[in-house]
């Protein structure tokens, strides 16, 4: 087995659909296409560049051809892995495999959800599992309410150690024009905010937004020759450790441990090298356990590392620099939108935002409860 | 599996009926499954055979559900004494003070209706 090689992609487009609360009838195609028209204006690609097509979403069956014919086009390549928020850090390899064998050259990865418009039970079919449902666990929240109890049993992390990551994640979303929460957040608040799924609040849980948006990835070689200055595809992880709650191994141990650690391999660099973090932050803890499984610090000292303010704007980690799902957009699968900030991070297109210096950029993404783990490392091409 | 053979979920939910909690437990692997299927996870092997569990565990997480409307509850992953691992609630006390590392005791709980019993636990710090 041969892999991925290293850097022999990078992604040239970037865009968000509209976010938020988006006209009402706006279907989850028409954000995906809106997407898909942004990205290449981004990258200055047209419509019959594209060869391939990447899609996931709760909300259209079969996505992928729905957002084909939409757009009037028969590209050799399709891919639609759909394992919750993380599809989209898969994507980003498959497309890259898909480049490197010659299969396509030129990939869109789109997604879009109405599920704030059309409300969550609408967005997303509930499954009945008949193990876990007669319980009634408010699903995905109680799932990671439960890692969450295993972290402050084994480690002694506490309700306001989660809080802290709202907090920061707050302080970011401030500096984000596109952010949909636009007031401060304190950690009082975050703690005495309504109770969802304990510890969790309302504030340690992400939002509920529409949203979408595309990237476009093409070889290295063609996307020096587009507008913008490339992200290169350095490394890319995946793991896959469950499915439902109660069949996760160890759930202070997430499968990031194993995508981090493929993902930093592929690209020749450590937790050290990346200069932002964007981390899939569906609830407090996840920041937590990422931070950990990909090695910023111990773990169990996830809880301690990201009090003080140390991930937020004025931190000295840069983590969930848009504002995370907490606090910028949370579509249902919110994988793409981290895409979407590293690269805009590495191009310094950022604002007030802006990471200095800022040459890698990882994208984790995390899908199911806790379940599909998957790490894209991009970077500059000062790092080629 | 033969056609007439009833499916692991409803094998299952049979003994819950007769007011047992079962479970499959894999020769090759040494090693208790749960949920019931056709295949061992560890192995692959279609050999699995059907045990009862004694219905005593340990609380090893735990959550309260606070709905929209009606009183909280509480939801909990309960490690069985014979090394598997299930979804549940722990009932007959306050949520908030189900502890990681109690000691608990398996009851069925038969809702009525349509719906099939389930299993649930209680405090037993004797077991």
């Amino acid at each position: 087995m041969g892999g991925l090689k290293r850097a022999s992609a990078a992604i040239v487009g970037v865009a968000e659909s509209d976010l938020g609360h988006v006209a009402d009838g706006l279907s989850v195609v028409d954000l995906m296409a809106q997407g898909v028209e942004r990205a290449l204006d981004d990258c200055g690609l047209r419509l019959k560049d594209i060869d391939g097509v990447f899609s996931a979403t709760t909300q259209s069956r079969l996505s992928v051809l729905a957002l084909c014919e939409y757009l009037g086009i028969d590209p050799p390549f399709l891919g639609s892995t759909i394992v919750g928020g993380s599809s989209f850090e898969y994507h980003v390899a498959h497309a890259m495999g898909a480049i490197e064998q010659g299969l396509c050259t030129v990939a869109v990865i789109a997604y879009g959800s109405t599920q704030r418009s059309v409300g969550r039970k609408q967005a997303s079919v509930r499954e009945i599992n008949p193990y876990e449902s007669p319980f009634k666990p408010f699903m995905p929240s109680s799932a990671y309410a439960l890692a969450a109890s295993r972290h402050m049993h084994e480690f002694g992390t506490t309700r306001a150690q989660l809080a802290a990551v709202a907090v920061a994640a707050r302080e970011w979303a401030l500096l984000n024009p596109a952010a949909w929460e636009k007031t401060p957040l304190t950690l009082d608040e975050v703690l005495a905010a309504r109770m969802v799924s304990y510890p969790f609040t309302v504030r340690d849980c992400c939002l509920v937004t529409d949203g979408g948006g595309a990237v476009i990835v093409t070889s290295a070689e063609h996307a020096r020759s587009l507008k913008k200055k490339p992200a290169y595809v350095l490394g890319c992880g995946q793991s896959t450790t469950h499915s439902s709650i109660s069949s996760m191994p160890d759930l202070t141990v997430t499968g990031a441990l194993a995508s981090g650690k493929a993902a930093y391999k592929m690209a020749k660099l450590g937790p050290g090298d990346v200069d932002a973090f964007e981390l899939y932050d569906a609830f407090t803890i996840n920041t937590i356990l990422f931070l950990e499984d990909l090695g910023l610090c111990k773990k169990g000292e996830g809880g301690a590392f990201v009090a003080g303010g140390r991930i937020g704007p004025k931190g000295t980690l840069a983590v969930n620099t848009n504002g995370g799902g907490l606090s910028y957009c949370h579509p249902g699968m919110y994988g793409l939108f981290l895409l979407i900030e590293a690269v805009r991070q590495l191009r310094g297109e950022c604002g007030l935002r802006q990471v200095k210096d800022c040459d890698v950029a990882l994208a984790h993404g995390n899908g199911g409860v806790l379940s599909s783990q998957a790490t894209v490392i991009l970077g500059s091409a000062a790092t080629l | 599996m033969p056609a007439g053979e009833p499916s692991p979920l409803n094998r299952y939910l049979a003994y819950l009926e007769k007011g047992e909690l079962a479970y499959q437990y894999s020769p090759e692997a040494g090693k208790a499954v749960f949920y019931p299927r056709l295949l061992c996870p560890f192995t692959g092997s279609a050999n699995l055979e059907w045990r009862v569990s004694r219905g005593t565990g340990t609380v090893h997480a735990t959550t309260v559900v606070h709905p929209a409307q009606g009183t909280p509850f509480n939801v909990a992953l309960i490690d069985c004494d014979e090394g598997f691992r299930l979804m549940s609630r722990v009932e007959g006390i306050d949520p908030m003070k189900v502890r990681i590392g109690q000691r608990v005791r398996f009851r069925v709980h038969r809702p009525g209706g349509d719906d099939p019993p389930c299993p649930v636990f209680v405090p037993a710090e004797d077991v």
